[in-house]
Protein backbone atom coordinates (compact mmCIF):
# COMPACT_ATOMS: atom_id res chain seq x y z
CA UNK A 1 0.00 0.00 0.00
CA UNK A 2 1.39 3.44 -0.94
CA UNK A 3 2.54 5.69 1.86
CA UNK A 4 -0.25 8.02 2.87
CA UNK A 5 0.34 11.74 2.81
CA UNK A 6 -0.25 13.56 6.11
CA UNK A 7 -3.34 15.15 4.58
CA UNK A 8 -4.82 11.69 4.12
CA UNK A 9 -4.15 10.66 7.68
CA UNK A 10 -7.30 10.13 9.57
CA UNK A 11 -8.16 8.29 12.74
CA UNK A 12 -9.82 5.61 10.61
CA UNK A 13 -6.30 4.75 9.36
CA UNK A 14 -5.19 4.28 12.94
CA UNK A 15 -7.91 1.68 13.26
CA UNK A 16 -6.20 -0.25 10.47
CA UNK A 17 -9.19 -0.08 8.18
CA UNK A 18 -7.20 0.81 5.08
CA UNK A 19 -4.44 -1.75 5.35
CA UNK A 20 -6.01 -4.67 7.15
CA UNK A 21 -5.45 -8.18 5.92
CA UNK A 22 -8.81 -9.70 5.14
CA UNK A 23 -8.08 -12.97 6.86
CA UNK A 24 -9.18 -14.40 10.15
CA UNK A 25 -12.35 -13.52 11.95
CA UNK A 26 -11.36 -13.21 15.57
CA UNK A 27 -10.78 -9.59 16.47
CA UNK A 28 -9.35 -10.24 19.94
CA UNK A 29 -11.83 -7.83 21.43
CA UNK A 30 -13.05 -8.61 24.94
CA UNK A 31 -16.15 -7.43 26.73
CA UNK A 32 -15.40 -5.11 29.59
CA UNK A 33 -17.06 -5.99 32.89
CA UNK A 34 -17.06 -2.27 33.76
CA UNK A 35 -19.26 -1.34 30.79
CA UNK A 36 -22.11 0.95 31.81
CA UNK A 37 -25.82 0.21 31.48
CA UNK A 38 -26.24 1.79 28.05
CA UNK A 39 -29.49 1.25 26.16
CA UNK A 40 -29.12 3.37 23.03
CA UNK A 41 -26.36 4.18 20.54
CA UNK A 42 -24.11 7.01 21.76
CA UNK A 43 -24.75 9.00 18.57
CA UNK A 44 -28.52 8.44 18.64
CA UNK A 45 -31.13 11.14 19.16
CA UNK A 46 -32.58 11.46 22.65
CA UNK A 47 -36.30 11.22 21.94
CA UNK A 48 -39.42 11.13 24.09
CA UNK A 49 -42.23 8.73 23.04
CA UNK A 50 -44.83 11.09 24.52
CA UNK A 51 -43.71 13.98 22.31
CA UNK A 52 -45.75 13.69 19.11
CA UNK A 53 -45.47 15.43 15.71
CA UNK A 54 -47.22 15.09 12.34
CA UNK A 55 -45.94 15.37 8.78
CA UNK A 56 -48.28 15.86 5.82
CA UNK A 57 -46.40 14.17 2.98
CA UNK A 58 -48.90 15.06 0.24
CA UNK A 59 -46.72 17.76 -1.33
CA UNK A 60 -43.32 16.35 -0.31
CA UNK A 61 -41.04 13.85 -2.07
CA UNK A 62 -39.46 10.86 -0.33
CA UNK A 63 -36.12 12.43 0.69
CA UNK A 64 -37.92 15.49 2.07
CA UNK A 65 -40.12 13.30 4.26
CA UNK A 66 -37.12 11.30 5.49
CA UNK A 67 -35.13 14.45 6.31
CA UNK A 68 -38.12 15.91 8.15
CA UNK A 69 -38.36 12.73 10.25
CA UNK A 70 -34.67 13.13 11.12
CA UNK A 71 -35.15 16.80 12.04
CA UNK A 72 -38.04 15.95 14.31
CA UNK A 73 -36.02 13.24 16.05
CA UNK A 74 -33.28 15.83 16.54
CA UNK A 75 -35.88 18.02 18.27
CA UNK A 76 -36.73 15.15 20.62
CA UNK A 77 -39.97 13.93 19.03
CA UNK A 78 -40.38 10.24 19.73
CA UNK A 79 -43.75 9.72 18.04
CA UNK A 80 -44.12 10.84 14.44
CA UNK A 81 -47.25 10.42 12.29
CA UNK A 82 -46.89 10.67 8.50
CA UNK A 83 -50.17 11.57 6.81
CA UNK A 84 -50.77 11.07 3.08
CA UNK A 85 -47.71 8.95 2.23
CA UNK A 86 -49.49 8.24 -1.10
CA UNK A 87 -47.40 5.11 -1.85
CA UNK A 88 -44.23 7.12 -2.34
CA UNK A 89 -41.04 5.08 -2.50
CA UNK A 90 -38.29 4.69 0.11
CA UNK A 91 -40.14 6.37 2.94
CA UNK A 92 -38.93 5.88 6.51
CA UNK A 93 -35.51 4.50 5.56
CA UNK A 94 -32.26 4.60 7.51
CA UNK A 95 -33.73 5.35 10.93
CA UNK A 96 -31.17 4.19 13.51
CA UNK A 97 -33.07 5.28 16.59
CA UNK A 98 -35.84 4.39 18.98
CA UNK A 99 -39.00 5.95 17.58
CA UNK A 100 -42.72 5.38 17.12
CA UNK A 101 -43.51 6.02 13.47
CA UNK A 102 -47.02 5.74 12.01
CA UNK A 103 -47.88 5.92 8.31
CA UNK A 104 -51.53 6.75 7.67
CA UNK A 105 -51.71 5.16 4.22
CA UNK A 106 -49.63 2.97 1.90
CA UNK A 107 -45.92 2.94 1.02
CA UNK A 108 -44.26 2.29 -2.34
CA UNK A 109 -41.16 0.15 -2.75
CA UNK A 110 -38.22 -0.11 -0.31
CA UNK A 111 -40.22 1.42 2.53
CA UNK A 112 -38.61 1.36 5.99
CA UNK A 113 -35.37 -0.18 4.67
CA UNK A 114 -32.10 -0.18 6.62
CA UNK A 115 -33.73 0.67 9.92
CA UNK A 116 -32.29 -0.12 13.33
CA UNK A 117 -34.72 0.34 16.19
CA UNK A 118 -38.02 2.07 15.37
CA UNK A 119 -41.54 0.76 15.88
CA UNK A 120 -43.34 1.37 12.61
CA UNK A 121 -47.03 0.94 11.92
CA UNK A 122 -48.38 1.15 8.36
CA UNK A 123 -52.13 1.37 7.92
CA UNK A 124 -52.16 0.48 4.23
CA UNK A 125 -50.13 -1.70 1.84
CA UNK A 126 -46.42 -1.76 0.97
CA UNK A 127 -44.57 -2.35 -2.31
CA UNK A 128 -41.47 -4.44 -3.03
CA UNK A 129 -38.72 -5.00 -0.50
CA UNK A 130 -40.35 -3.49 2.54
CA UNK A 131 -37.91 -3.37 5.48
CA UNK A 132 -35.03 -4.79 3.45
CA UNK A 133 -31.86 -5.04 5.51
CA UNK A 134 -33.72 -4.13 8.69
CA UNK A 135 -31.41 -4.56 11.68
CA UNK A 136 -33.81 -4.13 14.61
CA UNK A 137 -37.24 -2.77 15.42
CA UNK A 138 -40.83 -3.64 14.58
CA UNK A 139 -42.70 -3.02 11.32
CA UNK A 140 -46.40 -3.91 11.19
CA UNK A 141 -48.39 -3.65 7.95
CA UNK A 142 -52.16 -3.90 8.20
CA UNK A 143 -52.83 -4.93 4.58
CA UNK A 144 -50.82 -6.70 1.84
CA UNK A 145 -47.14 -6.53 0.81
CA UNK A 146 -45.31 -6.93 -2.51
CA UNK A 147 -42.39 -9.18 -3.46
CA UNK A 148 -39.12 -9.65 -1.58
CA UNK A 149 -40.78 -8.62 1.65
CA UNK A 150 -38.04 -8.41 4.32
CA UNK A 151 -35.22 -9.09 1.85
CA UNK A 152 -31.91 -9.64 3.65
CA UNK A 153 -33.56 -8.99 6.99
CA UNK A 154 -30.99 -9.04 9.82
CA UNK A 155 -33.14 -8.67 12.91
CA UNK A 156 -36.39 -7.43 14.38
CA UNK A 157 -40.03 -8.29 13.73
CA UNK A 158 -41.65 -7.70 10.34
CA UNK A 159 -45.36 -8.39 10.30
CA UNK A 160 -47.79 -8.31 7.37
CA UNK A 161 -51.35 -9.05 8.40
CA UNK A 162 -52.43 -9.70 4.79
CA UNK A 163 -50.79 -11.60 1.90
CA UNK A 164 -47.19 -11.20 0.70
CA UNK A 165 -45.61 -11.70 -2.73
CA UNK A 166 -42.85 -14.00 -3.89
CA UNK A 167 -39.35 -14.38 -2.42
CA UNK A 168 -40.38 -13.16 1.00
CA UNK A 169 -37.39 -13.27 3.35
CA UNK A 170 -34.92 -13.88 0.53
CA UNK A 171 -31.39 -14.07 1.96
CA UNK A 172 -32.57 -13.22 5.45
CA UNK A 173 -29.90 -13.58 8.12
CA UNK A 174 -31.98 -13.08 11.24
CA UNK A 175 -35.19 -11.64 12.60
CA UNK A 176 -38.78 -12.79 12.34
CA UNK A 177 -41.20 -12.37 9.44
CA UNK A 178 -44.86 -13.05 10.21
CA UNK A 179 -47.46 -13.29 7.45
CA UNK A 180 -51.10 -13.34 8.48
CA UNK A 181 -52.30 -14.51 5.05
CA UNK A 182 -50.65 -16.31 2.14
CA UNK A 183 -47.04 -16.14 0.92
CA UNK A 184 -45.87 -16.38 -2.71
CA UNK A 185 -43.35 -18.61 -4.46
CA UNK A 186 -39.78 -19.07 -3.20
CA UNK A 187 -40.51 -17.76 0.28
CA UNK A 188 -37.36 -18.13 2.41
CA UNK A 189 -35.14 -18.45 -0.69
CA UNK A 190 -31.48 -18.72 0.40
CA UNK A 191 -32.47 -17.97 3.97
CA UNK A 192 -29.52 -18.30 6.35
CA UNK A 193 -31.11 -17.86 9.76
CA UNK A 194 -34.14 -16.30 11.42
CA UNK A 195 -37.78 -17.33 11.44
CA UNK A 196 -40.67 -17.02 8.98
CA UNK A 197 -44.21 -17.72 10.17
CA UNK A 198 -46.92 -18.02 7.50
CA UNK A 199 -50.41 -18.50 8.87
CA UNK A 200 -51.99 -19.12 5.45
CA UNK A 201 -50.79 -21.11 2.44
CA UNK A 202 -47.25 -21.04 1.04
CA UNK A 203 -46.42 -21.01 -2.69
CA UNK A 204 -44.09 -23.27 -4.64
CA UNK A 205 -40.44 -23.90 -3.71
CA UNK A 206 -40.76 -22.88 -0.09
CA UNK A 207 -37.35 -22.53 1.56
CA UNK A 208 -35.38 -23.18 -1.62
CA UNK A 209 -31.62 -23.45 -0.91
CA UNK A 210 -32.27 -22.86 2.77
CA UNK A 211 -28.95 -22.80 4.65
CA UNK A 212 -30.42 -22.49 8.14
CA UNK A 213 -33.35 -20.87 9.94
CA UNK A 214 -36.90 -22.04 10.47
CA UNK A 215 -40.17 -21.65 8.55
CA UNK A 216 -43.58 -22.36 10.10
CA UNK A 217 -46.67 -22.72 7.90
CA UNK A 218 -50.30 -22.82 9.02
CA UNK A 219 -51.92 -23.66 5.66
CA UNK A 220 -50.88 -25.84 2.75
CA UNK A 221 -47.44 -25.82 1.09
CA UNK A 222 -47.52 -25.96 -2.73
CA UNK A 223 -44.04 -27.51 -2.81
CA UNK A 224 -40.74 -27.45 -0.94
CA UNK A 225 -37.57 -26.11 -2.51
CA UNK A 226 -34.12 -27.70 -2.66
CA UNK A 227 -32.86 -28.88 0.73
CA UNK A 228 -35.96 -27.77 2.67
CA UNK A 229 -37.27 -30.58 4.88
CA UNK A 230 -39.92 -30.95 7.59
CA UNK A 231 -38.89 -30.63 11.24
CA UNK A 232 -40.52 -31.05 14.64
CA UNK A 233 -41.74 -28.15 16.78
CA UNK A 234 -40.16 -28.11 20.24
CA UNK A 235 -41.94 -27.00 23.42
CA UNK A 236 -39.83 -23.83 23.61
CA UNK A 237 -40.74 -23.01 20.00
CA UNK A 238 -44.45 -23.60 20.65
CA UNK A 239 -44.36 -21.22 23.62
CA UNK A 240 -42.40 -18.67 21.62
CA UNK A 241 -44.85 -18.88 18.67
CA UNK A 242 -47.87 -18.48 20.94
CA UNK A 243 -46.37 -15.39 22.59
CA UNK A 244 -45.12 -13.85 19.34
CA UNK A 245 -48.40 -14.25 17.45
CA UNK A 246 -50.45 -12.94 20.38
CA UNK A 247 -48.23 -9.85 20.48
CA UNK A 248 -49.51 -8.89 17.04
CA UNK A 249 -53.10 -10.02 17.53
CA UNK A 250 -52.66 -13.10 15.35
CA UNK A 251 -53.47 -16.73 15.90
CA UNK A 252 -52.43 -19.96 14.19
CA UNK A 253 -55.49 -21.36 12.34
CA UNK A 254 -55.25 -24.81 13.98
CA UNK A 255 -53.05 -23.96 16.96
CA UNK A 256 -49.28 -23.48 17.01
CA UNK A 257 -48.67 -27.17 17.63
CA UNK A 258 -50.22 -27.92 14.23
CA UNK A 259 -48.03 -25.55 12.25
CA UNK A 260 -45.76 -27.30 9.76
CA UNK A 261 -42.12 -26.63 10.55
CA UNK A 262 -39.56 -26.51 7.73
CA UNK A 263 -35.80 -26.53 8.29
CA UNK A 264 -32.64 -26.99 6.23
CA UNK A 265 -31.73 -30.53 5.22
CA UNK A 266 -28.10 -29.31 5.31
CA UNK A 267 -27.20 -31.35 2.22
CA UNK A 268 -25.96 -28.17 0.55
CA UNK A 269 -23.57 -27.43 3.43
CA UNK A 270 -21.14 -29.94 1.96
CA UNK A 271 -22.01 -29.37 -1.67
CA UNK A 272 -18.40 -29.27 -2.91
CA UNK A 273 -17.74 -32.63 -1.33
CA UNK A 274 -20.67 -34.43 -2.94
CA UNK A 275 -20.31 -36.92 -5.76
CA UNK A 276 -21.99 -35.85 -9.04
CA UNK A 277 -24.81 -38.34 -8.47
CA UNK A 278 -25.36 -36.94 -4.97
CA UNK A 279 -25.46 -33.38 -6.33
CA UNK A 280 -28.28 -34.42 -8.65
CA UNK A 281 -30.23 -35.70 -5.65
CA UNK A 282 -29.54 -32.55 -3.63
CA UNK A 283 -30.71 -30.34 -6.46
CA UNK B 1 -27.77 -27.14 23.23
CA UNK B 2 -24.49 -26.20 21.69
CA UNK B 3 -24.46 -29.26 19.52
CA UNK B 4 -26.19 -32.51 18.78
CA UNK B 5 -24.49 -34.33 21.67
CA UNK B 6 -26.30 -32.16 24.22
CA UNK B 7 -23.06 -31.08 25.90
CA UNK B 8 -23.26 -27.33 26.52
CA UNK B 9 -19.45 -27.13 26.72
CA UNK B 10 -18.85 -29.19 23.58
CA UNK B 11 -17.14 -26.41 21.61
CA UNK B 12 -15.09 -25.36 24.62
CA UNK B 13 -13.66 -28.81 25.13
CA UNK B 14 -13.62 -30.19 21.55
CA UNK B 15 -12.34 -28.91 18.21
CA UNK B 16 -15.73 -29.39 16.56
CA UNK B 17 -14.14 -31.12 13.59
CA UNK B 18 -16.46 -34.10 13.45
CA UNK B 19 -17.20 -34.96 9.84
CA UNK B 20 -14.66 -36.25 7.33
CA UNK B 21 -14.98 -33.03 5.38
CA UNK B 22 -14.31 -30.92 8.48
CA UNK B 23 -11.24 -32.98 9.31
CA UNK B 24 -10.06 -32.68 5.71
CA UNK B 25 -10.27 -28.89 5.56
CA UNK B 26 -9.44 -28.35 9.24
CA UNK B 27 -12.41 -26.07 9.71
CA UNK B 28 -15.78 -26.47 11.37
CA UNK B 29 -18.73 -26.26 8.95
CA UNK B 30 -21.82 -24.41 10.07
CA UNK B 31 -22.54 -22.52 13.27
CA UNK B 32 -21.01 -23.48 16.62
CA UNK B 33 -24.31 -23.06 18.38
CA UNK B 34 -27.96 -23.65 17.60
CA UNK B 35 -28.99 -20.56 15.65
CA UNK B 36 -32.59 -21.74 15.71
CA UNK B 37 -32.88 -21.82 19.49
CA UNK B 38 -35.59 -19.32 20.44
CA UNK B 39 -35.33 -17.56 23.81
CA UNK B 40 -37.01 -18.76 26.96
CA UNK B 41 -38.50 -15.54 28.33
CA UNK B 42 -38.66 -17.01 31.83
CA UNK B 43 -34.90 -16.39 31.94
CA UNK B 44 -34.96 -12.73 30.91
CA UNK B 45 -32.50 -10.64 32.97
CA UNK B 46 -33.51 -7.30 34.61
CA UNK B 47 -31.10 -5.40 32.33
CA UNK B 48 -32.68 -6.89 29.19
CA UNK B 49 -36.18 -6.13 30.51
CA UNK B 50 -35.18 -2.47 30.93
CA UNK B 51 -33.61 -2.43 27.45
CA UNK B 52 -36.82 -3.76 25.87
CA UNK B 53 -38.87 -1.15 27.74
CA UNK B 54 -36.54 1.65 26.66
CA UNK B 55 -36.81 0.66 23.03
CA UNK B 56 -40.59 0.24 23.22
CA UNK B 57 -40.50 -3.33 21.88
CA UNK B 58 -42.77 -6.15 23.00
CA UNK B 59 -39.91 -8.64 23.34
CA UNK B 60 -36.17 -9.16 22.76
CA UNK B 61 -36.53 -8.24 19.07
CA UNK B 62 -33.12 -8.48 17.31
CA UNK B 63 -31.57 -10.03 20.39
CA UNK B 64 -33.56 -13.20 19.72
CA UNK B 65 -30.83 -13.97 17.19
CA UNK B 66 -27.96 -13.39 19.60
CA UNK B 67 -26.45 -16.48 21.21
CA UNK B 68 -23.37 -17.39 23.17
CA UNK B 69 -21.02 -18.86 20.59
CA UNK B 70 -17.58 -20.35 20.79
CA UNK B 71 -14.59 -19.12 18.83
CA UNK B 72 -11.11 -20.61 19.05
CA UNK B 73 -12.08 -22.50 22.19
CA UNK B 74 -13.33 -19.39 23.99
CA UNK B 75 -16.88 -18.32 24.73
CA UNK B 76 -17.66 -15.35 22.50
CA UNK B 77 -20.53 -13.39 21.01
CA UNK B 78 -20.73 -12.43 17.34
CA UNK B 79 -21.11 -8.69 16.93
CA UNK B 80 -22.69 -8.02 13.53
CA UNK B 81 -21.73 -4.34 13.72
CA UNK B 82 -18.02 -5.17 13.60
CA UNK B 83 -18.42 -8.48 11.79
CA UNK B 84 -16.36 -10.28 14.38
CA UNK B 85 -16.39 -12.22 17.62
CA UNK B 86 -16.12 -10.47 20.94
CA UNK B 87 -14.73 -12.74 23.64
CA UNK B 88 -16.21 -13.20 27.06
CA UNK B 89 -13.67 -12.42 29.85
CA UNK B 90 -12.07 -15.64 31.07
CA UNK B 91 -12.91 -14.98 34.71
CA UNK B 92 -16.64 -14.72 34.00
CA UNK B 93 -18.41 -17.86 35.15
CA UNK B 94 -20.73 -19.29 32.52
CA UNK B 95 -24.19 -20.65 33.39
CA UNK B 96 -24.65 -24.39 32.92
CA UNK B 97 -27.26 -24.14 30.16
CA UNK B 98 -27.44 -22.50 26.76
CA UNK B 99 -30.58 -20.43 27.44
CA UNK B 100 -28.96 -18.58 30.37
CA UNK B 101 -25.72 -18.26 28.41
CA UNK B 102 -27.68 -16.66 25.58
CA UNK B 103 -29.24 -14.13 27.96
CA UNK B 104 -25.76 -13.29 29.28
CA UNK B 105 -24.50 -12.93 25.69
CA UNK B 106 -27.36 -10.52 24.87
CA UNK B 107 -26.64 -8.38 27.89
CA UNK B 108 -22.91 -8.21 27.18
CA UNK B 109 -23.50 -7.37 23.52
CA UNK B 110 -26.02 -4.57 24.16
CA UNK B 111 -23.71 -2.93 26.71
CA UNK B 112 -20.78 -3.18 24.31
CA UNK B 113 -22.63 -1.95 21.22
CA UNK B 114 -24.10 1.04 23.01
CA UNK B 115 -20.78 1.97 24.59
CA UNK B 116 -18.63 4.88 23.35
CA UNK B 117 -15.68 2.45 23.19
CA UNK B 118 -17.37 0.36 20.49
CA UNK B 119 -15.49 0.59 17.14
CA UNK B 120 -18.67 1.85 15.46
CA UNK B 121 -18.41 5.06 17.48
CA UNK B 122 -15.10 5.84 15.75
CA UNK B 123 -16.44 4.80 12.36
CA UNK B 124 -19.48 6.97 12.87
CA UNK B 125 -17.29 9.97 13.62
CA UNK B 126 -15.06 9.28 10.64
CA UNK B 127 -17.57 8.49 7.93
CA UNK B 128 -21.01 9.82 8.87
CA UNK B 129 -22.17 12.18 6.15
CA UNK B 130 -25.17 13.80 7.77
Amino acid sequence: MAELSPADRHKSHDLGLHAEQLSGRTQQVFFSPEEGDNYTYPEGFDVDFTKKAEIDAAEMDGPQVNLRIRELMGEGYGHIVVKNPLAKHSLGVGILNRLKLDFEGSLGYFGCGLIDGPNVHIQGRVGWSCAENMMAGVVVIEKNAGSTFGAALRGGDLVCKGDVGSRTGIDMKGGTIIVGGRAGAFTGFMMQRGRIVILGDAGINLGDSLYDGTIFVGGTIASLGVDAVPGEITDVEAGWLEKKLATYGLKAPRGVENLTKIVAGKQLWNYDNLEPSEKKIAL
Amino acid sequence: MSDKTGDVDYYLSQSGLDSEREKEIGQHIGYRYDVNLVPDYERLTPFLARYIETMGWPDLNWLEDVHMGYEEGRPAVFDRNINGWVSVPQDLELPDNQQDRDMLARELLVKFQMSPRHPMADLNGAYRKF
